[in-house]
């Protein structure tokens, strides 16, 4: 429980999507030009990740891993095809769901549903977290070892990018007013604005539960 | 053979080099440009990846342009991707595992790079198979070309090295010069890309 609660903790923090690995950085740039749509996209992000990334787990630890599906076979070579076929059906089955259960929320969310499926985040955490499998969590307190681990990594991974991408929105609705050089104008600032959110957020970075 | 390199294919080939540029102009592929870019070397295995795996891309999906369905394309197109990526991801673990362990995931997040499906979408879908290739090529490299621009500055500020080699002379340090370490920093990454793009717009600003 200790070790959900921290691997939750960090992967907001510590090991923010956005600001320590760059991931989602496309639609990240390009849809946080308001707070509102900002955060309708953050919030389908969290929620294909929640799904995603156990599936995949489940993936990885009964097909892919060695040893899982037969004795003496390792097919971890197959996981970037497996992944992005899993996240590409998933992310369809998702979008047909909620247009069906409530199309309030999928009007809100429009064109951002289908694209989450070529977004690195989604990917990204997926491709950790078969890294972080292998690792012992005795000793790492970014290892992921049970069905748990997975969730809270996933949940909290979305959750930081959510909260990026809002920051970023609400800076850049502000900074509207302000008077940039020219050729600076919207995405050199945004990159250099970007990079100074991420120093601080490097001050999380001793952070441990 | 001049057919082959006409005007309008050279165009092809080197308008993203520098007048439309993916990742200073049209914007996509940044999550694994920053990445990689805190040494030289990664940063030209990953540019050079990119430009293989978006040329040959190109070129299949351009092949088997008037089979696919419509409506499953993108899956077509992620899956032949996809293919691709995990036989580079093979032979860089088998010829040059250093720089494969230090990409670790970035070279699986190809598959989900915007360049890719941006030009599949945009070209290879339109074009014949010899254009698409052109395309795919000056993509590429015009990737490749920021990535290493940024992943020089990186370097040669946080380490004084380039390619694992010392640049800056030892008399320097001698007299109080010190590497910049918050060049290693993965922020740093953003406002050299930032830098990068002003530099760009204001030497183009007459074209627009």
């Amino acid at each position: 429980m200790e070790h959900m609660i921290s691997l939750f903790v960090r992967s907001i923090f510590v090991d923010n999507m956005i600001f320590a690995f760059f991931l989602g950085m496309c639609s990240y740039l390009a849809v946080s030009k308001t707070v509102k749509t900002s955060l309708g996209l953050g919030v389908a992000v969290t929620f294909v990740l929640l799904i995603t990334v156990p599936v995949n787990y489940a993936l990885q630890t009964y097909v892919l891993g060695p040893d899982a599906l037969v004795e003496g076979v390792d097919l971890t070579f197959l996981a970037f095809i497996l992944f992005i076929a899993v996240i590409a059906g998933i992310v369809q089955l998702v979008e047909m769901v909620v247009e069906r259960f409530s199309p309030s929320l999928y009007a809100a969310l429009g064109i951002f549903l289908p694209l989450i499926a070529v977004n690195c985040a989604i990917m990204g955490a997926s491709l950790f977290m078969q890294q972080r499998v292998q690792m012992d969590p005795e000793i790492s307190s970014q290892a992921i070892s049970g069905f748990g681990d997975a969730i809270a990594y996933a949940l909290g991974s979305g959750i930081g990018w959510l909260l990026a991408i809002v920051g970023l929105a609400a800076i850049r609705e502000k900074m509207a007013y302000t008077d940039v050089p020219k050729p600076l104008q919207g995405l050199g600032i945004t990159f250099i604005t970007v990079g100074l959110m991420a120093m601080a957020f490097m001050c999380f970075s001793g952070l441990n539960i | 053979m001049s057919k082959l390199f006409s005007k309008e294919n050279c165009e092809v080939f080197s308008n993203p080099l520098n007048l439309n540029n993916p990742i200073t102009v049209q914007v996509l592929g940044i999550c694994s440009a920053l990445a990689v870019t805190s040494q030289l070397e990664p940063a030209i295995v990953m540019g050079l990846s990119v430009t293989v795996i978006t040329a040959f891309s190109n070129v299949i999906i351009s092949l088997i342009r008037k089979t696919i369905p419509n409506r499953i394309r993108i899956i077509v197109q992620l899956v032949v991707v996809a293919a691709l990526v995990t036989i580079v991801s093979q032979i860089l673990k088998a010829f040059a595992y250093d720089v494969s362990v230090q990409l670790s995931v970035y070279v699986g997040l190809i598959i989900t790079n915007c360049i890719l499906m941006g030009r599949l979408e945009a070209f290879a879908m339109q074009n014949a198979p010899w254009e698409s290739f052109l395309d795919g090529i000056g993509n590429g490299l015009g990737y490749a070309l920021i990535l290493v621009i940024v992943g020089f500055v990186r370097e040669l500020l946080g380490f004084g090295t380039l390619l694992g080699f010392q640049i800056i002379p030892d008399f320097c340090y001698e007299n109080g010069y010190m590497n910049n370490g918050m060049m290693t920093m993965p922020a740093m990454s953003l406002i050299i890309v930032g830098c990068v793009i002003w530099a760009h717009r204001s030497i183009n600003k007459e074209d627009k």
